[in-house]
Parts: C-alpha cells; sequence; structure tokens
C-alpha cells in the first residue's frame, strides 16, 4: 500500500474532545445495590426493579459469546461505573434550560439542535452519557398522539405501555449483553406512533459518551401500532479515551398491522487510535418484531466508528406479507474489528427479507458480515434476498462473510450473492492518469460501493455518511 | 505533421526503468515535437506498455536512470495525477472497470479537475451532460454508456472507445495510444481513428503504440519506431510501418545487432 493511500486514511477523530461538566457517577461495580440506586434514582416502579434484577440473575448465570470473529481483553465488569450522569438540577421543560456547555458540545458535534433543529424540521433526543438531556418537539407531536420522550420519562409517566412492550422483543436473558443492559440500563429513547399515525417528521436521537470509566446501556423501545409508521435516526460519538469503554445496547421495535418503522443509524463511536489503542466496545441488541400483517421494518446502519462493533439488527417476521429489510455499510480501519450482519427469521406466510452488506476494511482491522436467514415450516411463500460485498483497501486487512440458511419450508426461496473487490494501484493509477487525485479517487468509488445503502438513508444523514466516510478512509488508499 | 517551427514536447533521455527489480527499459532514447504523430511497434513483451505507464507515472516501475522532460519541466518529479494535469494522457491497453461508480459521474470529474488546473470554467451535471454527448456523438458512442459504471461489463472495442471519449474530452498536450486499435472492428477502428484525427492540431502530439498497419492508414504517422528489449532500435518514416508488416522484425533486430558488434 503506498503512502498516498496510507495518508488518506489516517485522519484523526474530530469528535474526541471531552466536554468538561459536572457529573454524577455512581461508584464502580455491578451488584444487585447498584441496581437498586440506579432504580431508585430514577424513581422507577416495583415491576422494573424486578425487571431489572431478573435480568441481573440471567446475566450472572451467563459468559460472554466467544463465537464472533473478533478478539479483546476481558472485560472487568466490575471496573465499569454503570451510571453517569451530567449534574441537572431541575426537570426541564425547554431546551434553553440545558447546560450551555452541553448545547455548546452537541453544536461542535453538529447535532441540530435550537433553531437549527426547527428547519431541519427533526425532534432530537439526546443522551449524554447515561441520561437523557433535551427531547424536542415534544409538544407538536403530542398534537398529533406522538410519544416522543426519554425512556425514563416513558416509564413514569406511560408505564403501562413500557410495560406491555419492554422485553417483549429482546428477552432478558436474549444474550450476554442484551441481558447486562436489561440490569443496568439508564435511559434511551421512547417512541410510540399511535394507530393510523404517520409520524409528520423524522425522530431522532444523539448518543455521547462522555466520562472515561463508565459504560453506556441505553435502551430504546419504538412502538408503530395499526398502520402507523416513522423514520428514526440514531447518531453516536464519544471522545477519545485510551481505555475502551462499553456500549451495551439495547433496541426494541415492534411494528403491528400495515405499520412501518424505518430505523437508520449512522456509528461514529471513537474507533481507537491507529495502534490499536482505546476505543468504544459497542456490544448492541437490535431487533424488530414485524407481528402484524403487511408490517414493515427497515434498518439501515452505516458503521464506522468503535473498537470492536458486534451487532446484528434483525427482523423477525411474524405477520403474514411482513417486510424485513437490513441495509449496512460497514467500514474498519486501523485495528478497528466489525462482526455484524443481520437474522431475518420468517414465521408468516409471503414474509420478504432484503438484506444488502457493504463491508469496507483498510488498515489492520477486520470485518465480518454474518447473517443468519431462516425460514421457519410455517413460512410458506417466503422470500430472502441477500447480497453480501466486502471491499478490501490495502494488504492488511481481513473480510470475511458468514452466511448461515435455515430453510424448513420447501415453497421459500433464497437468493445469496457475495463479491470481495479490492481499491487496487491499477484503478487508483486509472483516476490519477485523469487527473483525479487518491482521495477524490478513494471518495467517489467507495460512495460507488455504498451506494445501495446510502439512498436508504434521510438525505441529511446520507450526505453526513458519505462525508464521514470519505474522512475515515482518507490516507488508506494508495 | 512535422512542422518546421515546432516545439519539444517530449524528451527522453537514456531512461532505464524496472518493475519488482526487473529491468524493462534500457538506455532509452526518445523525442517528440509539438504536432508530430508517432507510431512505437514491436514484439510482444518489448516494452511499449511499460514505457507508456513509466511515462505516465505508475507506482509499481520504477525509473533507475535517465530524464524526461514534458514541455521543459522533469516530468519524472510530478505525481501521476500531476502529469495528466499538466497534459499527458495515456489510453490504456487494458482499459481497468471501476464496479458502482457511473461513467458520466467519473467523466465530469475528470473533466472538471482538469479544467479547473487550466483555470477554466468547470461544468455542472446538466452542462456537462450537454458537452459530453456532443463528444459521444463524434464516436458514434451511445449516450447509454454514461449511466454504466466505469468500463463494467464494456466490450474489449466499447473500452477503447470510452478511452478516446475521455481523450477529447481532457484535449491532452501528448496522447499516448497504447494498442488502442486492438479489439476494434473495422467500422470502429474508421471512426476512432476519425475522432483521433480531428483531435489532432499543431500544439499537440500523438503516440501509438500498435501492431497493425491498418491504424496507421488512418492516423498516418510521421515517424515510426522499432523497440526491442527495452530500447528503440529503429526510427523510420511511414513507410517503415508497410516493411515491417511484410518482412517482420527479425531483419531489424539482425540489423541493429550488427551496428551494434562494428567495433568503433
Ligand atoms: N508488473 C510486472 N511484473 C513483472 N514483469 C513485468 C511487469 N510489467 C511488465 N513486465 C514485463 O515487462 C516486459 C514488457 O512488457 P510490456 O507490457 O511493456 O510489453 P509490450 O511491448 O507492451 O507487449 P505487448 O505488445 O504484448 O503489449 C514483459 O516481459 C513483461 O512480462
Ligand atoms: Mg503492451
Amino acid at each position: 500500500m503506498s503512502a498516498v493511500l496510507q495518508n488518506l486514511v489516517n485522519q484523526p477523530y474530530k469528535h474526541g474532545f471531552v466536554t468538561d461538566i459536572e457529573s454524577e457517577v455512581a461508584p464502580k461495580g455491578l451488584n444487585e445495590d447498584i441496581i437498586r440506586m440506579i432504580s431508585s434514582k430514577k424513581k422507577e416502579p416495583e415491576w422494573l426493579l424486578e425487571f431489572r434484577l431478573k435480568s441481573y440473575q440471567a446475566w450472572l448465570k451467563m459468559t460472554e459469546p466467544e463465537w464472533q470473529n473478533c478478539h479483546h481483553p476481558k472485560i472487568d465488569y466490575q471496573a465499569i461505573s454503570y451510571y453517569a450522569a451530567p449534574k441537572i438540577k431541575a426537570k426541564l421543560n425547554s431546551i434553553d434550560e440545558v447546560d450551555p456547555e452541553l448545547l455548546r458540545t452537541f453544536e461542535k458535534l453538529g447535532v441540530p439542535l435550537h433553531e437549527r433543529m426547527a428547519l431541519a424540521g427533526v425532534a432530537v433526543d439526546v443522551i449524554f452519557d447515561s441520561v437523557s438531556v433535551a427531547t424536542t418537539y415534544k409538544h407538536k407531536l403530542a398534537e398529533v398522539g406522538v410519544i416522543f420522550c426519554s425512556m425514563s420519562e416513558a416509564v413514569l409517566e406511560h408505564p403501562e405501555l413500557v410495560q406491555k412492550y419492554l422485553g417483549t422483543v429482546v428477552p432478558t436473558g436474549d444474550n450476554f449483553y442484551a441481558a447486562l443492559n436489561s440490569a443496568v440500563f439508564t435511559d434511551g429513547s421512547f417512541c410510540f406512533i399511535p394507530k393510523g399515525v404517520k409520524c409528520p417528521m423524522d425522530l431522532s436521537t444523539y448518543f455521547r459518551i462522555n466520562t472515561e470509566e463508565s459504560g453506556q446501556f441505553e435502551r430504546t423501545l419504538i412502538i408503530a401500532e395499526e398502520g402507523a409508521s416513522v423514520s428514526y435516526l440514531e447518531g453516536c460519538t464519544a471522545p477519545a479515551f485510551s481505555t475502551n469503554q462499553l456500549h451495551a445496547a439495547v433496541v426494541e421495535l415492534v411494528a403491528l398491522d400495515n405499520a412501518d418503522i424505518k430505523y437508520s443509524t449512522v456509528q461514529n463511536w471513537y474507533a481507537g487510535d491507529e495502534n490499536g489503542v482505546g476505543g468504544i466496545y459497542n456490544f448492541v441488541t437490535k431487533r424488530g418484531l414485524a407481528k402484524g400483517v403487511n408490517a414493515r421494518i427497515s434498518w439501515t446502519q452505516v458503521e464506522t466508528g468503535a473498537a470492536i462493533t458486534w451487532k446484528y439488527p434483525s427482523v423477525v417476521l411474524l405477520g403474514d406479507n411482513s417486510v424485513g429489510e437490513f441495509y449496512s455499510v460497514a467500514v474498519t480501519n486501523n485495528y478497528q474489528q466489525a462482526d455484524t450482519g443481520t437474522k431475518m427469521i420468517h414465521i408468516g406466510k409471503n414474509t420478504r427479507s432484503t438484506i444488502v452488506s457493504k463491508g469496507i476494511s483498510a488498515g489492520k482491522s477486520n470485518n465480518s458480515y454474518r447473517g443468519l436467514v431462516k425460514i421457519a415450516a410455517s413460512a410458506t411463500g417466503a422470500r430472502n434476498y441477500s447480497q453480501c460485498d466486502s471491499m478490501l483497501i490495502g494488504e492488511e486487512c481481513g473480510a470475511n462473510t458468514f452466511p448461515y440458511i435455515q430453510v424448513l419450508n420447501n415453497s421459500a426461496q433464497v437468493e445469496h450473492e457475495a463479491s470481495t473487490s479490492k481499491i487496487g494501484e491499477d484503478q487508483m493509477f486509472y483516476f490519477a492518469q485523469r487527473g483525479v487525485d487518491a482521495e477524490a479517487a478513494v471518495s467517489m468509488i467507495i460512495n460507488g460501493f455504498c451506494k445501495d445503502v446510502f439512498q436508504q438513508l434521510p438525505l441529511e444523514f446520507a450526505v453526513e455518511a458519505t462525508n464521514l466516510l470519505s474522512f475515515k478512509l482518507e490516507g488508506s488508499v494508495g | 505533421m512535422i512542422y518546421q517551427d515546432s516545439k519539444v514536447l517530449l524528451e527522453v533521455r537514456g531512461l532505464c526503468a524496472s518493475v519488482n527489480g526487473v529491468e524493462i527499459l534500457k538506455d532509452l532514447d526518445f523525442t517528440v515535437k509539438s504536432g508530430e504523430v508517432h507510431a512505437i511497434m514491436g514484439l510482444n513483451g518489448s516494452g511499449k506498455s511499460t514505457f507508456a505507464k513509466v511515462l505516465a507515472g505508475h507506482p509499481a516501475y520504477e525509473v533507475t536512470s535517465g530524464s524526461v522532460l514534458f514541455e521543459g519541466q522533469n516530468l519524472l518529479a510530478l505525481k501521476p495525477e500531476e502529469r495528466a494535469r499538466a497534459g499527458l494522457f495515456l489510453a490504456f491497453q487494458y482499459p481497468i472497470e471501476v464496479p458502482g461508480v457511473g461513467n458520466g459521474q467519473f467523466l465530469r470529474l475528470t473533466y472538471n479537475t482538469v479544467q479547473k488546473q487550466r483555470g477554466k470554467e468547470e461544468l455542472d451535471p446538466l452542462e456537462f451532460d450537454d458537452f459530453v454527448r456532443d463528444k459521444m456523438k463524434l464516436l458514434e458512442m451511445n449516450p447509454d454508456f454514461l449511466d454504466r459504471s466505469v468500463n463494467e461489463g464494456f466490450s474489449g472495442g466499447e473500452k477503447k472507445r470510452n478511452e478516446i471519449l475521455q481523450m477529447a474530452l481532457l484535449e491532452p498536450r501528448l496522447a499516448i495510444l497504447d494498442e488502442t486499435d486492438s479489439g476494434l472492428d473495422i467500422d470502429a477502428l474508421r471512426v476512432v481513428a476519425h475522432g483521433v484525427n480531428q483531435l489532432t492540431t499543431k500544439d499537440n502530439a500523438m503516440v501509438m503504440v500498435t501492431h497493425y498497419q491498418r491504424l496507421l492508414n488512418y492516423i498516418v504517422p510521421d515517424y515510426v519506431h522499432v523497440m526491442e528489449a527495452g530500447r528503440i532500435i529503429k526510427t523510420g518514416g511511414k513507410a517503415l510501418a508497410l516493411e515491417l508488416e511484410t518482412r517482420g522484425y527479425e531483419w531489424v533486430s539482425a540489423e541493429h545487432q550488427a551496428a551494434a558488434s562494428v567495433p568503433v
């Protein structure tokens, strides 16, 4: 790999600052007392404490998954603080009451709070370390019956909804990290779109980890009732620390008859430095339940950050004719590791799923696609189409594809296509011979490669993702 | 065409270059003046494409000695993209495919990059579309090729046409066409040759690498060079190509060896 390519990939991370803000951090370690502390801090009802304790008990009996193609030193779960919150005196009624230092942070990050947000017409929930600090447009949404607030608030104000759906898509004992999250989750976003309502604006959550030794365990729950629809965007960043922070989130989506949920993520957690020191461990469980007939759940993700990403946004296609989609771009550079993909579980009749995965590896990174397509015996007429493409930049990175296919119904059609390509010296030379420098060439090649996924993103996100990718890969090709 | 007062465009002296430690170009001399059309011929593996790629700055080839001046400046000190922007164009023998990147988009990027360098106006997608369609007409190319990925799935001849289209867009000072004629059917050869002829002026120059006289019937060279083992061993006028066509290369080689063995 030539020097030009090298330099292109190795651009500094620009979100790596720490905000100097007074925060309240729980003592390190995990035990029932800490869980009780979190629960009482949040004034939670008894059932939720039970939910947490039950999850904790399940977690104690579980072990970390080891099948993924990622390697990291053993995580000491007792060395993590499970609660960190910016000190906020009273409950906030408007964005103007938020600590100005926090607002500046989000401004630096380019989160469209305030006027900018009004222009963009996006409702934003912002999670800083463990706590939700601002939810905008709440009132406007309330007029059409949409509930969009932090999870803590939902627990207090809409307990019946939370209790009805929480843990129904990702059960407490689903996997090691989901169990941990269920025990200690501190905040997250809650969205409820009632029957027949098309959410009038995109909903957006911005996650930020700011404290060095804290974990972030957010919990998001989105419910679209019969005929409802919503587009939800999620963004994330973290400061650059030389230690690793754990991010173990759970996202649950429920779509009833004819409902439509589109969930888009641009993940740019701190990835560690060029020697692989520091960075976020991004161990996330995301799952949607297409519960009703004709329900549709679509995941789009652009994963560029984190030292390790372990994440399989999935769809359980329960309702007849329901549709599941997964569009993913995962970029790894330096020593980053990503093991990501999806699961499409077809149960209802004539259910359809589409998987488009684009993995880009540069530096010494390792990028794996892992996906399961399961067609249950009941899923007559089910169809799946999967396309997994990998692109390698340079000689020292790796890409793998692990497609698992289980078909228990003969009428099903499952198609899988895979390809591996390389941004090679000759391609770069071709561009150069036409006057185009390496940076512009890589950006054009990568955007071409990711086109099918980017066009699924809402416009502003697509622009952000494009820039992020060019920025991320600058210096890696030459 | 040879003009009396024309300037030297390219001056190669004693060029040696190697790839993976193997020396391919050995003490090569070559001069091109503006307005001229040169043909380089020679057996497979004699180093013609290597020469073209070394001039264009391919990173796999290492220049071990010699000098190259392009319009008076040291070409070897420039990066490949700078050479291109300075007006050096190479139509590749094997144009590479770039899946996912739209050909129209790619052409506009290269066009605007070079325009910018020359302090000229860049074109937005709509303006460019009109502009490129005109150029495509010249080459009798279907505009559908704008919507496809760069060279992906193009037939051999279509790739070559796409190369000449780029040449027409970029208006280089010196164009090296590496076997642009191979893979073209007879009609295409005529169209492409016609296009190339229209692009030749007294301010630019053309170097064609070819194995066949048939191209030279359409684009008549001022000079014909024979390359062997990494150097030019004979230079003649357009008649030399005809002679090579009937007699092959062996006699040139023999003549060269005889000359070399004569004691000084
Ligand atoms: N990357 C490389 N590694 C090893 N050898 C190479 C490389 N590139 C070129 N060569 C060798 O250099 C010699 C010259 O090759 P080149 O492609 O320049 O020949 P050519 O004259 O263009 O031939 P043709 O008429 O077949 O196109 C050949 O022997 C070829 O095998
Ligand atoms: Mg050749």
